[in-house]
């Protein structure tokens, strides 16, 4: 505020000291110049007023420039009246300053102009900031009701059923008890961590992916297999945290807890190009599967994540084939090590 | 006296849990495990148990669409694991339900109860099977039983429903199906997205209509794709306009 004050005085008097020059006397050359400045301070902040509140769009520009024309003519016509009323008699003043309305004109035009050329960068960019921060916002809340649901999702069913398989182990079986009670304690423990963590290796990913799955083998006995092959290079790759939890799930949901027969699931990697692919296979109950809506939640959830961190839609591709289920997944990896994108 | 009980988990685990805790009553005889609930029905048939012990979360079918299956069925004690829907059905309708992991103190708790009730009077599932139905896997499907086979149809499969006595028949483009319910039970289950009472007897899937006729005076009929007539009384046909948005 103080630069614009001390900028607008050393103005006055700039055109005071030109009007002077011109042959006004020094009292006359300071009334036009107070009169016609002030007034332009006015139009000058009535157009910033009317950015802030009115913003045109990038295509509208020339509804600015318009705007421009109309306040500095209104300007120049006041101005004039007003120096008409105070100096009409005088003959002297009135000749000198007629020849010089196409420099004032230009003058003012050019002030006011530039003024609203700022406002309009500074309430663009300030609009700019507003909409970037509502997006993050909606996108950080988008990922944590995501990340709740996936968790009661994960949790309770899950949980009650694994506790009351440990409870029938606990007489008949310790040994296999204690070691389902390590196996759950320790993908827990996994889940909780990982939501801090952004990326992770493969490696560790899928070991968390090995416990749910031995867990589920103990609940549902010889009725689950697993087959699990995994490139020696595509273990150390990088990959979002929890990002095939909820794919695994899902194929348990459709291949084991919606099947009554013997279920083979799948979990295959590799590393091609320093890209990660992944695929994880499933069969399912084509009669009623027909009957569910969608993908399920899983998949859905998987996919807008993947949106989130590349803007990509096209990272997750499904497939049937009769009654095998595959869900592929391209991770794009994170340049460097040290500075990985957040989740 | 013996009572033949039947024990319906997809958990071999679980299902030995229940036997273990059945083991202090010599007079309840374990007749059958069953791994789901198409094993169910078959079971129930066949040894007609006066106690069953059903999990809800099963392949294929839930145990509430198992029940629905079964004419009179026996008495139910429910074995899940967490399940906000089901326990919701339970609380509204005051059943014995065993929430896994359970204790033996709690199996003999439901125990007692059932005994007590088995003096008085057979227990009506009709009301928690219409509160169940709000499960969300259930809001997608219709199971029926034809013969001894079990048949699973997706709500958007179904043309329309149609009154036959205490049967309500489903017509699908394979053919149709009866199941024991009203149709009033079918106005309050079903989403009303998908479906319209148009007629005292009759409930039609909206996305199947192609054309509303005139019919003698002042009624209509609504024509289906697959060419069938579903009359539409003087009462349903505003309720159409509106659902069709005319």
């Amino acid at each position: 505020m103080i630069p614009f004050c001390i900028s607008w005085f050393i103005w006055i008097s700039v055109q005071q000291l030109a009007l002077y020059q011109m042959g006004l006397n020094w009292f006359e050359a300071l009334t036009d110049s107070v009169v016609s400045n002030s007034l332009l301070i006015y139009v000058s902040l009535l157009m910033f007023t009317i950015l802030r509140f009115y913003l045109p769009r990038t295509n509208s520009v020339l509804n600015l420039f318009i705007w421009v024309i109309i306040l500095t003519t209104g300007w120049f016509l006041a101005t004039d009246k007003l120096m008409d009323l105070i100096y009409n008699s005088n003959q002297h003043y009135q000749s000198i300053v007629k020849n010089t309305w196409p420099i004032r004109f230009a003058i003012g035009f050019l002030i006011s102009g530039g003024i609203s050329v700022i406002g309009y960068a500074y309430f663009n960019w300030q609009e700019r900031a507003e909409t970037e921060k509502k997006k993050t916002e909606a996108e950080q809340l988008t990922k944590e009701a995501e990340l709740y649901k996936l968790r009661q999702q994960l949790q309770p069913h899950f949980l009650f059923n694994a506790l009351n398989s440990i409870n029938a182990l606990i007489g008949s079986r310790p040994a296999e008890a204690r070691n389902m009670v390590q196996q759950l304690s320790e993908f827990l423990r996994s889940t909780l961590k990982k939501e801090e963590q952004q990326w992770v290796k493969l490696e560790e990913e899928v070991h968390s992916l090995q416990l749910y799955l031995e867990i589920e083998k103990v609940r549902f006995g010889h009725r689950l297999s697993t087959r699990i092959e995994m490139d020696a290079d595509a273990l150390q790759l990088q990959i979002p945290a929890l990002l095939l939890q909820p794919l695994v799930e899902n194929a348990i949901k459709f291949g084991l807890y919606d099947t009554t027969g013997d279920t083979l699931i799948s979990l295959k990697a590799i590393n091609e190009k320093g890209e990660l692919f992944i695929e994880v296979e499933n069969p399912f109950d084509v009669e009623t599967a027909a009957a569910q809506k969608g993908t399920g939640f899983g998949i859905s959830s998987v996919q807008r994540r993947l949106y989130l961190l590349f803007e990509r839609n096209d990272l997750l591709q499904t497939e049937t084939k009769e009654n095998i289920f595959i869900t592929r997944v391209k991770v794009p990896q994170p340049y460097l090590p040290g500075a990985v994108k957040k989740v | 006296m013996h009572y033949k009980v039947l024990i319906i988990d997809d958990e071999p685990l679980a299902r030995s849990v229940v036997k273990e805790c059945l083991q202090p009553y010599p007079q309840l005889q374990l007749v059958e495990e069953c791994n789901n609930g198409f094993e169910g029905v078959k079971a129930i048939q066949q040894h007609q148990p006066d106690l069953i012990f059903l999990d809800i979360q099963m392949p294929k079918i839930t145990g509430f669409e198992m029940l629905e299956l079964i004419e009179n069925p026996p008495h139910v004690i429910f074995t899940t694991a967490f399940d906000e829907y089901a326990m919701q059905a339970f609380e509204a309708h005051a059943i014995d339900y065993l929430l896994k992991p359970f204790s033996q103190q709690r199996f003999d708790k439901a125990i007692s109860k059932w005994m007590e009730l088995s003096k008085t009077t057979a227990t009506s599932t009709e009301q928690l099977l219409k509160e169940a139905a709000k499960h969300p896997s259930q809001q997608e499907r219709i199971v029926v039983k034809t013969g001894t086979k079990i048949k699973i149809i997706p709500l958007h499969e179904i043309h329309y429903l149609e009154a036959a006595d205490d049967y309500v028949k489903i017509v699908t483009a394979e053919g149709s199906f009866l199941k024991k319910q009203t149709m009033s039970y079918f106005e309050d289950v079903l989403s009303t997205s998908l479906f319209v009472r148009t007629h005292r007897s009759y409930m039609v899937n909206m996305q199947q209509i192609t054309r509303i006729d005139p019919y003698e005076k002042e009624n209509h009929v609504a024509v289906l794709k697959s060419g069938a007539k579903i009359p539409v009384s003087r009462a349903g046909y505003p309720r159409l306009k509106m659902l069709l948005g005319l």
